[in-house]
């Protein structure tokens, strides 16, 4: 299963090495990372494999937001689910 | 594969156009607790709803995160409780009204519903114990909403019925004078309701549905009206599509929703329904989509027609995107959950016959309206026999939510909180019905054929 992570708020050092240092750490592996600056704005989606997170997926969405919130970023992470659902028939 | 703009649009109608889905509404059938005893059928159906929906909420909560749209309410449906406990002797039903308080506050649901009697032909034993006693179970509780099904396209409309209404809703408006007369709010009256909506007031679990059943409600006005906004002056052909692309992508969450709490709560999937549901949170208004289809205000000549356009086109695109439709699915013009209708009623642009006639083309009919706290029981009924013979005739659902809010006159606006709002007191044309309503007897339903 995948998990989609997206992430909003102003640029600063690290903030992608913050949230790949979790993953890692959680032994989530990023199949995908893209990633722009509009403005100052840090604007960043990453598809990761959760599949070996299991029952952790809650409590990873939850240290991810936590996280975002020590950077001063939004984070959030979904099941891709919810995407797929939404836009393809 | 999905692309950056699906994932942003998905999260853009989130996090900026409110949507969400508006309820997991647990049916749970009562059927099996029946009992002569009034104090062992309370133990059971008390034993049985905190039992089935012990894990409701907090599945509710994991499926909002691991999808990361907003559920805002888990909400509990049971069997009218006016058949499942009528073979208890008793005078009064006060205490199941208790029961089903303190089984909805047990497992943390905020509104329970099926406190309700179906009246449509006439009234047995249990439905009398039961009407009567809706002031006092609805002003005595917090968490219990009540319904009764006074018309239908085969049996017509049962008068004694409308005509005691009146009265019930002028005495708990007074009971509950010193709260807004709030429990109006939590009643709600029928012309051919249906068994499996997930929304309050209305919901309960009918006779014909399984041991326990999920249904879902979905939301987000505020995306069609988003949507809206990129078409600005183009031709109604393009306007229904938008609203139908639209409609098929909100309701596709719901379906997600309803698949994934009921595969996790091991109860099988009922139905999605479809009604736009607003809220009095700023963007996520029926009114404000009117504006933007070019009307001034909800309530201005065109409102109608605007109305039938998006309920249609909700119901076209939404069909589609789920495997079964059901509820009342059509959109909802509740006037105190919704900013732009109550800035349409306190113009004057919105006005209760232009409500009334609004209802011929949407899902429900006057809804959390409040009326001045001295207008006659009989002109209410009135009003009640108005719409039930709407959905008699048109052979669909009408409902009736109105507040004669106690103490209070036209320009007064009674504060209700939360979800429901404030509601601006409109005007009620004064002229009398009184022997129009006192006649009794039941309205004969209408021929079924020679339709033009």
């Amino acid at each position: 299963m995948k998990g989609i992570i997206t992430v909003l708020g102003k640029d600063r050092v690290g903030i992608i090495a913050k949230v790949c240092t979790y993953l890692s750490e959680q032994g989530i592996n990023i199949l995908d990372i893209s990633q722009s600056i509009v403005q100052g704005y840090f604007n960043m989606l990453m598809i990761a494999d959760f599949t070996a997170s299991g029952e952790r997926f809650i409590q990873i969405s939850e240290e991810l937001e936590k996280l975002g919130g020590e950077i001063g970023v939004k984070i959030k992470l979904q099941h891709e689910d919810i995407f797929n659902t939404m836009h393809k028939v | 594969m999905l692309s950056k703009y699906e994932i942003f649009e998905t999260n853009k109608m989130i996090e900026e156009s409110n949507l969400d889905v508006r309820t997991i509404t647990m049916g749970i059938s009562l059927m099996d607790c029946a009992d002569g005893s009034l104090e062992k059928f309370n133990g059971k159906i008390y034993e049985k709803i905190t039992r089935s929906a012990e894990r409701l909420v907090k599945t509710g909560d994991e499926i909002a995160r691991q999808f990361g749209v907003p559920i805002v309410n888990k909400r509990i449906s049971v069997t009218p409780v006016s058949i499942a406990a009528a073979g208890c002797e008793a005078e009064s039903f006060l205490s199941v009204a208790k029961t089903l308080d303190k089984a909805a506050k047990t497992v943390g649901v905020n509104f329970i519903g099926g406190y309700s009697a179906l009246v449509h032909k006439g009234s047995t034993r249990g439905d009398v114990t039961l009407v009567r006693g809706i002031p006092e179970a609805l002003s005595e509780t917090d968490r219990v909403c009540s319904s009764v099904n006074l018309a239908s396209s085969r049996a017509g409309i049962n008068m004694n019925a409308v005509r005691k209404m009146g009265e019930i809703i002028k005495d708990m408006a007074e009971r509950t004078k010193e709260q807004g007369s709030i429990a109006c709010a939590k009643f709600v009256v029928f012309c051919n309701a249906v068994e499996d909506n997930p929304f309050m007031a209305g919901a309960f679990h009918g006779v014909g549905e399984r041991e326990a059943v999920i249904n879902v409600g979905v939301s987000g006005p505020g995306v069609v009206k988003r949507a809206l906004e990129s078409a600005r002056g183009a031709d109604f052909e393009t306007l229904c599509e938008i609203i139908k692309r639209t409609a098929f992508k909100i309701t596709r969450v719901g379906q997600l929703v309803a698949q994934e709490a009921a595969r996790r709560l091991g109860v099988p999937f009922g139905i999605i329904d479809l009604s736009l549901a607003p809220t009095p949170a700023i963007g996520d208004s029926i009114a404000e989509i009117f504006q933007e289809m070019g009307l001034e205000h909800a309530g201005a000549p065109g409102t109608t027609a605007a109305l039938a356009i998006l309920n249609d086109n909700v119901k076209k695109g939404g069909i589609m995107a789920s495997s079964y439709v059901g509820g009342l699915s059509g959109a909802f013009i509740p006037v105190s959950e919704d900013r732009g209708m109550i800035e349409a009623a306190q113009k004057g642009a919105l006005t209760l016959e232009k409500l009334e006639a609004l209802t011929c083309v949407c899902s429900v009919g006057l809804d959390m309206v409040a009326i001045p706290g001295d207008t006659p029981a009989e002109t209410i009924s009135g009003i009640i026999a108005d719409e039930m013979a709407i959905g008699m005739v048109n052979n669909k659902t009408t409902a009736v939510r109105i507040i004669p809010a106690a103490g209070k006159n036209v320009g007064d606006t009674v504060e209700f909180g939360g979800l429901l709002g404030s509601a601006p007191v409109m005007p009620v044309n004064r002229f009398a019905c009184g022997d129009f309503i006192r006649r009794g007897g039941r309205i004969p339903p209408p021929v079924h054929s020679f339709k033009n």
